[in-house]
Formats: C-alpha cells, sequence, structure tokens
C-alpha cells in the first residue's frame, strides 16, 4: 500500500511539471512561434500603448531577452522561492510561491488567488455536500423502484437540471427568491450570514450536479442490482435493506467516487459561470475579469491553480479507490 | 411413510415477458430426505437453474405455483419475510462462477462472517473464529491468513471451496448446489464433488445437485430427475437411471457422456439439434423434434409422467416393453461401445 501511494504521489509531482511545462510554454513560447515578435510579447504584460520604454523594461524583467530554458528556470524558481522581476533602479518582489506578478494591477498573482479561493472552496465544497446526498439517494430510489412514477419525475427533472445552463437557474432563482443579489461574507466573520448568502448559489450549483449524480447512480444501481453477488447476499438471507446499501450502494459509488473527484477539482479551479451569476468574488470570476482585462499573468496564475487542483483531485480519487476497491490495491 | 425433508409438488414457474408467458418449469415434483442427494440434470434452459432458485424464492416477477414444503413448512405460503430468515440458516445455495457470485470489495472472511452474523447473535470475534474453522473444514490451507484475502485472490478451486465454506456456515439442511464445477478445472472438480459428498455425510444435509453433466451426479447422486424443456422427462434412482433408462432423451445424454473405456474409433452419440426455445415450445412432448423415435401422439399430446417401476417415472410415448426392447438392443450396446 505504501509502495502504491508513493508511485501515485510520484506520478501527480511529475504530471505537475509536465503541467507547467506545458503552460509556460502556452504563455511565453507558442506566441513566439505563432510570428510575435518579443517585443509584441512583452507589450502584452503592461497596461494599454505602453512606451518603448516600458516594453523595453517588461522585457528584460521577464526574462523575454533570455534563451527558454532560462526563462523556464526563472519561472519554477518564482514557483519555489519567490522572484524578483528587476530593471534598472525598478524592482517588483514576488514571494513564493510566484504565479506571475501582475505589471498591470503591481501586483503579485498569488495572494490574489489566496484571497478568492476561499470563496470558491466555501461554494464547491456546500454545494457538493448537497448534490451527493441528493443524487445519491434520488438515483438509488429510482434503481429500485424503476418504471414506477417516481422514477420518471426524478428522471425527467434530471434531465431539465443536466439541460438547463447555470444562468438561467441561476439568475431564475435570483428573481424569485432573492432579487437583492447575494454578497460573500467570510466563514470567519459570521458562519450564518456566509450559509444564508451561500444557500441560493449552493443549491443552483448542487442542482446542475444532483441531476447528473442522479442518473449515474441509477444506472449504476441497476447494473450493479442485476450481479451475481447481488444474489449471493440474498441467498445468504440478508434483508433488502443491507443487499441494497452494503452490497450495491458499495459497488456502485467507486466509479461515481471518480467523477466527483475530478468535479471537484475542476469546481476548486473556478466555478466561472455559477461565480458570475451570483457576483461571488471567487477564482472563476478572477479568471473572467483577468482574461477582460489580457492580463496575462493573472491569466497564467489561474491555468496553473486549475491544473493542480485537478492533478491533487485525481490523486486523491486514485488513492481513495485503492482503499474502496481491493483490487486495485493489489494490482 | 413420512414427507421427505424438502418435498416439491406440481411446481410450476412462469415468467410474463413481451413475448407472452415463459413457463419454465411445468408440473415438477421431487422429494430430497436429508442426507440425501438429488441430481437435476438437463441443458442450459431446461429449468433446472429456475426450479432452485423458486425453492430459494429468488425469482424476481416469476409467478410460482403448487407446493413447495421444507421441513414442514410451506414456502409459497410463507412471508418473504419469513422465507428470508430460511435462506442461509435451513437452505443455502452455490453458485456456478465462485468470481462473480462473491462480493469483489470484501473480504472472504468478511463474507463468511456476514452469512454466519444474520442468523446467529454473536461478536464479530467469535464470527471470524467461526469463519477460519469453515474455511479449514473445506480444506484451505492456513484459514487464519486466508480469512483477510480478496475472493480475486483466491484460485477458482479455492474460490468455490469458500463459497461452500460460506453457504455451510450457518449448518444449513438444504444445500442447492447449481452447477459447481462448470466453471472449474476437471481436476478442481472432483475435488469439489468429494469436499460436497464429505459435508454431507458430516452434515447430514439434503443436497440438490443441478448440472448438464450427467458424469457429475452419477458420483454424488441418490436420486436424479432430467429435465427438458421445463418438464420432467425422467426421475428415478441413480442405479436406475445408469442401468435402464427408458426416456431417449436420457439416452442421448448417455450416449454423449465420453468414456474412458471406449474404442479410440467409437463416435459419442448425439443428440440431433437444438433445445427449444421457452417461448415456442414445442407441442406434445417438447423433445419430439429431436426424438428418432416420435410418433403422432408425441407430436400432439404431452406424454404423463408414469411410473414404469418403484421409484422410476418417464414421460414417453413409446410403450415401455418397446422402450426397453430399444434400450437393450439398440442404445446399451452403443453407449457402452468398448466394453
Amino acid at each position: 500500500m505504501a509502495g502504491f501511494v508513493i508511485r501515485r504521489a510520484l506520478g501527480a509531482v511529475l504530471l505537475l511539471v509536465v503541467t507547467s511545462m506545458v503552460t509556460f510554454a502556452i504563455f511565453f513560447v507558442v506566441p513566439r512561434l505563432a510570428g510575435q515578435t518579443v517585443d509584441q510579447l512583452a507589450a502584452q504584460y503592461v497596461g494599454k500603448d505602453p512606451s518603448q520604454a516600458e516594453i523595453e523594461a517588461t522585457k528584460v524583467k521577464l526574462g523575454l531577452d533570455q534563451p527558454i530554458t532560462v526563462q523556464y528556470g526563472r519561472f519554477v524558481k518564482g514557483i519555489v522561492a519567490g522572484r524578483e522581476y528587476s530593471f534598472g533602479p525598478s524592482t517588483e518582489y514576488c514571494p513564493p510561491p510566484c504565479f506571475g506578478y501582475s505589471f498591470k494591477t503591481q501586483r503579485p498573482v498569488w495572494p490574489d488567488l489566496v484571497d478568492r479561493m476561499e470563496v470558491t472552496a466555501s461554494l464547491a465544497f456546500g454545494a457538493s455536500v448537497l448534490w451527493l446526498l441528493a443524487g445519491v439517494s434520488i438515483g438509488v430510489l429510482s434503481a429500485l423502484r424503476k418504471g414506477s412514477f417516481f422514477d420518471r419525475a426524478a428522471m425527467i427533472t434530471a434531465l431539465a437540471g443536466v439541460s438547463l445552463p447555470i444562468f438561467f437557474t441561476g439568475l431564475l432563482s435570483l428573481a424569485l427568491f432573492l432579487p437583492t443579489g447575494v454578497s460573500y461574507v467570510s466563514i470567519t466573520d459570521d458562519p450564518l450570514a456566509w450559509a444564508k448568502n451561500l444557500l441560493l448559489p449552493w443549491i443552483t450549483l448542487a442542482f446542475l450536479y444532483a441531476a447528473l449524480y442522479a442518473r449515474l447512480t441509477r444506472a449504476g444501481m441497476l447494473e450493479t442490482m442485476g450481479e451475481d453477488y447481488i444474489r449471493t447476499a440474498r441467498a445468504k438471507g440478508l434483508p433488502e435493506r443491507i443487499v441494497v446499501t452494503r452490497h450495491a450502494l458499495r459497488a456502485t459509488l467507486t466509479p461515481i467516487l471518480t467523477v466527483f473527484g475530478l468535479d471537484i477539482g475542476l469546481l476548486l479551479g473556478g466555478a466561472v459561470l455559477t461565480e458570475s451569476t451570483f457576483s461571488l468574488p471567487g477564482i472563476g470570476r478572477y479568471a473572467i475579469d483577468a482574461i477582460n482585462n489580457n492580463d496575462l499573468p493573472q491569466v497564467l496564475g489561474v491555468t496553473m491553480l486549475a491544473a493542480f487542483f485537478i492533478v491533487v483531485a485525481n490523486l486523491i480519487v486514485d488513492l481513495l479507490y485503492a482503499v474502496a476497491d481491493p483490487r486495485v490495491r493489489l494490482s | 411413510m413420512t414427507a421427505p425433508f424438502l418435498q416439491v409438488k406440481d411446481l410450476q414457474v412462469s415468467f410474463p415477458t413481451d413475448d407472452g408467458l415463459v413457463r419454465s418449469v411445468n408440473d415438477v415434483s421431487f422429494g430430497v430426505a436429508r442426507g440425501e442427494t438429488l441430481g437435476i440434470v438437463g441443458e442450459s434452459g431446461s429449468g433446472k437453474s429456475v426450479t432452485s432458485l423458486a425453492i430459494m424464492g429468488l425469482l424476481k416477477g416469476a409467478k410460482r405455483s403448487g407446493e413447495i414444503w421444507l421441513d414442514g413448512i410451506s414456502l409459497l405460503d410463507a412471508s418473504s419475510e419469513e422465507v428470508r430468515k430460511l435462506r442461509g440458516r435451513k437452505m443455502a445455495m452455490i453458485f456456478q462462477d465462485p468470481l462473480s457470485a462473491m462480493h469483489p470489495f470484501y473480504s472472504v472472511g468478511q463474507q463468511i462472517i456476514e452469512a454466519y452474523r444474520i442468523h446467529h447473535r454473536v461478536t464479530k470475534a467469535v464470527a471470524r473464529k467461526h469463519a477460519i474453522d469453515m474455511l479449514n473444514r473445506v480444506g484451505i490451507p492456513r484459514p487464519d491468513k486466508r480469512v483477510d484475502d480478496y475472493p480475486h485472490q483466491f484460485s477458482g478451486g479455492m474460490r468455490q471451496r469458500a463459497m461452500i465454506a460460506m453457504a455451510l456456515s450457518c449448518d444449513p439442511e438444504l444445500l442447492i448446489a447449481d452447477e459447481p464445477t462448470t466453471a472449474l478445472d476437471v481436476t478442481v472438480q472432483a475435488q469439489i464433488l468429494d469436499l460436497i459428498r464429505d459435508l454431507q455425510r458430516d452434515f447430514n444435509t439434503a443436497v440438490i445437485l443441478i448440472t448438464h453433466d450427467l458424469g457429475v451426479v452419477s458420483e454424488l447422486s441418490d436420486n436424479i430427475l432430467v429435465m427438458y424443456a421445463g418438464r420432467a422427462a425422467e426421475y428415478a434412482s441413480a442405479e436406475d437411471l445408469f442401468t435402464a433408462p427408458e426416456h431417449p432423451y436420457t439416452w442421448g445424454l448417455l450416449g454423449s457422456m465420453p468414456r474412458l473405456d471406449a474404442e479410440p474409433t467409437d463416435r459419442l452419440l448425439q443428440i440431433k439439434g437444438t433445445p427449444p426455445s421457452m417461448i415456442n415450445v414445442p407441442a406434445g412432448c417438447a423433445f419430439h423434434p429431436r426424438c428418432p423415435y416420435a410418433d403422432l401422439a408425441s407430436r400432439t399430446l404431452v406424454p404423463p409422467l408414469t411410473e414404469v417401476a418403484p421409484g422410476h417415472r418417464v414421460a414417453c410415448h413409446i410403450p415401455v416393453e418397446e422402450r426397453r426392447r430399444i434400450w437393450q438392443h439398440d442404445i446399451r450396446p452403443a453407449v457402452e461401445g468398448g466394453r
């Protein structure tokens, strides 16, 4: 088991290194390959209508005049040990982990991301509890009563849930229940206000995912209930309640766990639509704003953070899978 | 004479399907006493597995009629909760493919412990000790270690042994073995059959052995029920069935058994044609399209199961004397070819 954990963790680290290379390449190598001059590239990192002097300064600060390997080396060093952007007398310091420095806002990216992480994490974890509870239990009930009125009603609702976009259900729920809109309150300041404000975003986001999970659970349960080992469990004389929970649901939940981990990982990288719809200052909103302002260091930072969450979520899912399914552990 | 431990009378099982009512089992009757083994033989679709699942009450959406008596309890009249409590404790079942029949996420020990603790109020430690005892009993080496292994870490034969340990953990009085050796290597098959026989002797269990392989039942069974298309074709003691079979289908089964003592040049007898579909069962005797002796009556009337000798019942239209003549002169020499 220890070997398995170490192997998977090393794999995740390797994946992160590759991700950083690819992200770096997209921002610093691909534009050059596409024919941009160094000056044009540098111009994108300063404000509108930059002077030649500003471009020169940014070029040196970012090291764009250096070979690509040196640039990547500095990029990685920044993440690990922090980084200074200096040209002549002007120096900007970016403490570790340095995921870039926005020359437009004159701020390092990482502290901004940390500030917004709380919002996104609150949104993602709150919603995930709701959708897991609702989705899985509806899916199980639907599968056990396949073809019943409940099953049909649930599946039609689920179809609607999957089909309706967040900005529709979100705006609709805002108009119906909270015309004044929501404003984020930190959980450390006032937990009650925190939950009260997030309730609507949670439900809206959870509705989408609960629909998906209900369908997944239903399909999984229908398949599992036909397995030979379910017949064995009944032949042992187990009450149906235990057959369903301990035997069928246990086997059904394992693949759902995989999807769940990836969904959480994705959401932590920014619930773009939900945050935009409810004006929540999270990672997703930050990404949208960064793109609108053409602030490349910010975009780069968000990209790296999102990739980080996906990789970590994947790792956790792998490890949990090994706990859940003994066949994975030993192969 | 008292009724045997398990008594099945005129059992009918049917499933409503989109193509109409499928009668999987028709008017099947048999009895099994404690310590006795009944072999049920037939091709796939002959209704042998459905019969056993009907006894266990494990058929979903099936209509059952007739009578099933287990130790004086009418299983068809008992509530599903009553039958559930009998499952595992009074009647247990082992299945064809032990890999898919065991839960992949739980260790073998956990599954035996669970089976034991449903019916016995004991601590986990006591149940675990019992599970190790059972594994030891079915011949699994180092059971105190293997008890924590998962089904996929066992070999096929070991898995079936573990299944048997699980089925016998509550000391059931009826054990139904549904093709217990079909998924196993030939060398392992004999070991498993020996194990079932030994355990049956020790526990005085009534056993129903379901198989398509006459060789398997010949070793273990006291009585044999040959089923064809959901009906009993022949029901006799094992000795009678092998020395004086009277149904053409039984002859076919016997003839298609490979024998070690046959000349290499002898060909196996085969049953022509394919098993009937249960949706479109042939009229009259269901076997008539494949039967070389079929006459007009076979095509139109279902032959009744009639007693031709004490304890020997056959459902066939051929007159008894004629059947015995055909067996003596035509079939027996061919079946016993090399001798």
